[in-house]
């Protein structure tokens, strides 16, 4: 893959980290937000295996072709592998989170949620 | 010795998962005394580690050896630097479960191991990020300890101030973890390799810096910024330390935002210090930007408060951007000022969130105007915030004293930021201590509808209300500002933080002992207290003094021209977003241009 299609993985990447932060930034429902944040996060994903990606390779895994085959690179899928883990942790527990704001303010409205300021 | 490296974040994530395991079954004296020494025993292998070797300790997990340059191992590197904080970081976790022994009282009834475990989980984090040698692990233990954080800043989950402030927390955190990461891929699409010393090696071999480099440099930094609550990235720190229980607070302003500043200055030495990377002259520019920009602004805001957790909190902002400064110098004596300052400020700062605690669950309230007066009797806790106020205005011969004074030798400009901004800061807390401990000066008027935080809608933290001092906690916060008044004082200390700072600085020494097993120890002389660094220093106190006394009694402008820099804290995540990513653009204009 060359010329100018060879850079979309990496604009998609930029552009996912843009659109959530631009739906963060935004937001009127932090359900929402807890959503853009992996939206944002997914930009990791995407930029990662575009990095490892070969052309015309294949599936990292040995057991049924020779060593000698091109594979596309490992390490990045291990690492979007950890990312996701993390990225899963972060979003659970942030939900939790406005579950509770939500229980104490009766509202996940980020613009009614000013006690703390100043 | 350097084969017991990784048991030092190893042993409280094991305790912490025997903690989870067996908590309800145990009772929650077990489960704390567990804590406790999962905690030491971690501090006791850095300290072993930090006097019982000389140089750099390197650990491959599983003896995964580069060999040529290549190689698929991770790697623990425990320089002095890293094992200091992974010291400092164990020291305070036991002081801070020996602060919380029994007093504090915990929502999850029939869990006792789950406050003890959290606490542990956030010292693996934080000792795995000082240690850490590769880029993605120090990303994955960045998630760590902010995850854990975000959980026991929101520990009183019941209450709707803490989950508010997490969650702003929370947000800020992880875009800035998840900008990090796109920065490491970026660079490992550029090297193919993701150990810091492997990374810099392959980027000096590559050339000058292009496009690509400075996008990953700023990316990077990102999010070791937000951590190191730097302006504009410092948003959610006075949120979070406002509603986090007390011995959180603790450890949030002593160690986790300073290992924020730490990432910084370690991800530049060991990848971006070569002739690969970013040229001297920008890096020095962004930090110095950055690092007044917060220290003005922590000192102003800090100066406003009346919560005062919020107070401390903006005084950390203050601070950090002093350390930024002192690192933006990129001299050894001015990066061992910076370390010692550090050790003295993580004292100072958690005594007094201690004492803050004490107010907290003795009179229910942490509002200065509330309080007024009512600390009378407590004298001791009086002394001991004004002596902590004292600390860190930078009164000879506490360590913050000592370790701001190194700092200020290395420029004539310096002691014009240093000295008012310490100043301030500490005037403040003596302000406070005058207030409440003493009933000086007349009752502050509320002014409704000013756009601030007060500080009596906070809980206590211990069942009821406290009618005497708890010994624990009295004792916790008196040893750790003995502890800032060691570092200013053991001379031993000062001069193993120089040679830890000179070998920091080392780019070269550094990818020599990480990936060759060559290990050089540049000679560093201490530095010690000298005439003008008293002088300074003692000037700063007498600041303090002069600008607390005029304000108990109520002589000072109101600070009314302060109004659109506290309206810029207003508390909502979509401006705190929109602030980070204005900081990524400042971070891109500074580097590259």
């Amino acid at each position: 893959m060359t010329g100018p299609l060879a850079a979309l993985p990496y604009a998609t990447a930029a552009w996912l980290f843009l659109a959530g932060v631009y739906g963060m930034a935004t937001s009127r429902n932090l359900v929402h937000a807890v959503g853009c944040l992996s939206v944002t996060q997914s930009s990791t994903y995407v930029l990662l295996l575009a990095v490892g990606y070969r052309r015309g390779a294949t599936a990292p895994v040995f057991s049924d072709v020779p060593t000698s085959v091109p594979v596309v690179d490992p390490v990045v899928q291990a690492l979007a592998l950890t990312d996701i883990v993390v990225g899963a942790t972060v979003t659970a527990l942030l939900l939790a989170l406005v579950v509770q704001v939500d229980k104490g303010h009766g509202t996940v409205d980020p613009d009614e949620l000013s006690e703390l300021k100043g | 010795m350097v084969r017991l490296l990784p048991l030092i974040v190893a042993v409280p994530l094991l305790g912490a998962a025997l903690l989870v395991a067996l908590g309800r079954h145990v009772r929650r004296a077990v489960a704390e005394t567990a804590g406790c020494a999962c905690a030491a025993g971690s501090a006791a292998l850095a300290v072993g580690a930090l006097v019982l070797t000389h140089g750099t300790a390197v650990t491959w997990a599983g003896d995964w050896r580069p060999h040529h340059g290549a190689g698929v191992g991770i790697v623990l590197v425990g320089d002095r630097v890293g094992l200091g904080l992974a010291a400092l970081t164990s020291l305070l976790v036991v002081a801070v479960l020996a602060y919380s022994w029994r007093y504090f009282e915990e929502p999850p009834r029939g869990h006792a191991g789950a406050f003890p475990a959290l606490v542990l989980l956030f010292q693996a984090g934080m000792c795995g990020f000082a240690l850490t040698g590769d880029l993605f692990d120090a990303f994955v233990f960045f998630e760590l300890m902010g995850a854990v954080g975000y959980a026991l800043t929101g520990y009183r989950v019941e209450e709707p101030r803490p989950v508010q402030g997490a969650l702003t927390f929370g947000f800020l955190n992880s875009l800035g973890g998840y900008a990090s990461l796109l920065g490491i891929g970026l660079l490992y699409a550029r090297t193919g390799e993701l150990g810091m010393a492997q990374t810099g090696r392959r980027l000096d071999a590559a050339g000058g810096p292009d496009a690509l480099v400075t996008g990953a440099f700023v990316l990077l930094v990102t999010g070791l910024l937000v951590k190191a609550a730097a302006v504009p990235f410092h948003f959610w720190l006075p949120d979070a330390h406002t509603v986090a229980p007390t011995p959180v607070s603790m450890l949030l302003s002593g160690v986790m935002v300073e290992l924020g500043v730490y990432g910084v200055a370690r991800v530049h030495t060991t990848v971006f210090a070569g002739p690969g990377g970013i040229p001297a002259a920008h890096f020095r520019r962004t930090l110095l930007v950055l690092g007044v920009a917060s220290a003005l602004t922590g000192a102003v805001m800090c100066w406003q408060q009346r919560h005062l957790k919020r107070l401390l909190a903006f005084s950390t902002v203050a601070h950090t951007g002093l350390f930024l400064t002192g690192l933006a110098l990129m001299s050894d004596g001015a990066t061992a000022g910076v370390c010692l300052y550090v050790l003295g400020h993580a004292g100072t700062k958690a005594a007094l969130f201690a004492v803050t605690g004490i107010l907290l669950d003795r009179y229910g309230s942490v509002d200065e105007h509330q309080l007024h007066g009512r600390g009378r009797g407590a004298w001791r806790l009086g002394l001991l915030f004004a002596l902590g106020g004292l600390a860190l205005a930078g009164l000879p011969p506490f360590g913050t004293a000592l370790g701001k004074a190194l700092v200020e030798e290395q420029a004539d400009w310096l002691p014009l930021l240093f000295v008012p901004v310490s100043a301030v800061t500490g005037g403040a807390v003596l302000r406070v201590a005058a207030g409440v401990f003493l009933g000086a000066g007349p009752v502050p008027e509320e002014r409704p509808g000013r756009q601030e935080t007060a500080g009596d809608e906070e809980k206590p933290e211990t069942g009821g209300l406290l009618r005497w001092l708890p010994a624990p906690m009295i004792t916790v916060a008196v040893l750790l500002l003995a502890g800032a008044l060691a570092v200013g004082t053991i001379p031993g200390l000062a001069e193993g933080t120089a040679t830890a700072a000179a070998a920091f600085g080392d780019h070269a020494g550094y990818l020599a002992a990480v990936l060759d097993a060559h290990h050089s120890t540049p000679a560093a002389e201490g530095e010690w207290w000298t005439g003008p660094g008293v002088a300074l220093g003692l000037l700063s106190a007498a600041l303090a003094v002069a600008l607390a006394v005029p304000a108990v009694r109520r002589l000072l402008p109101s600070g009314g021209w302060t109004g659109p820099l506290r309206r810029l804290h207003s508390g909502h995540v979509g401006d705190y977003v929109a602030w980070t990513v204005a900081g990524i653009g400042l971070l891109s204009a500074l580097t590259w241009w």
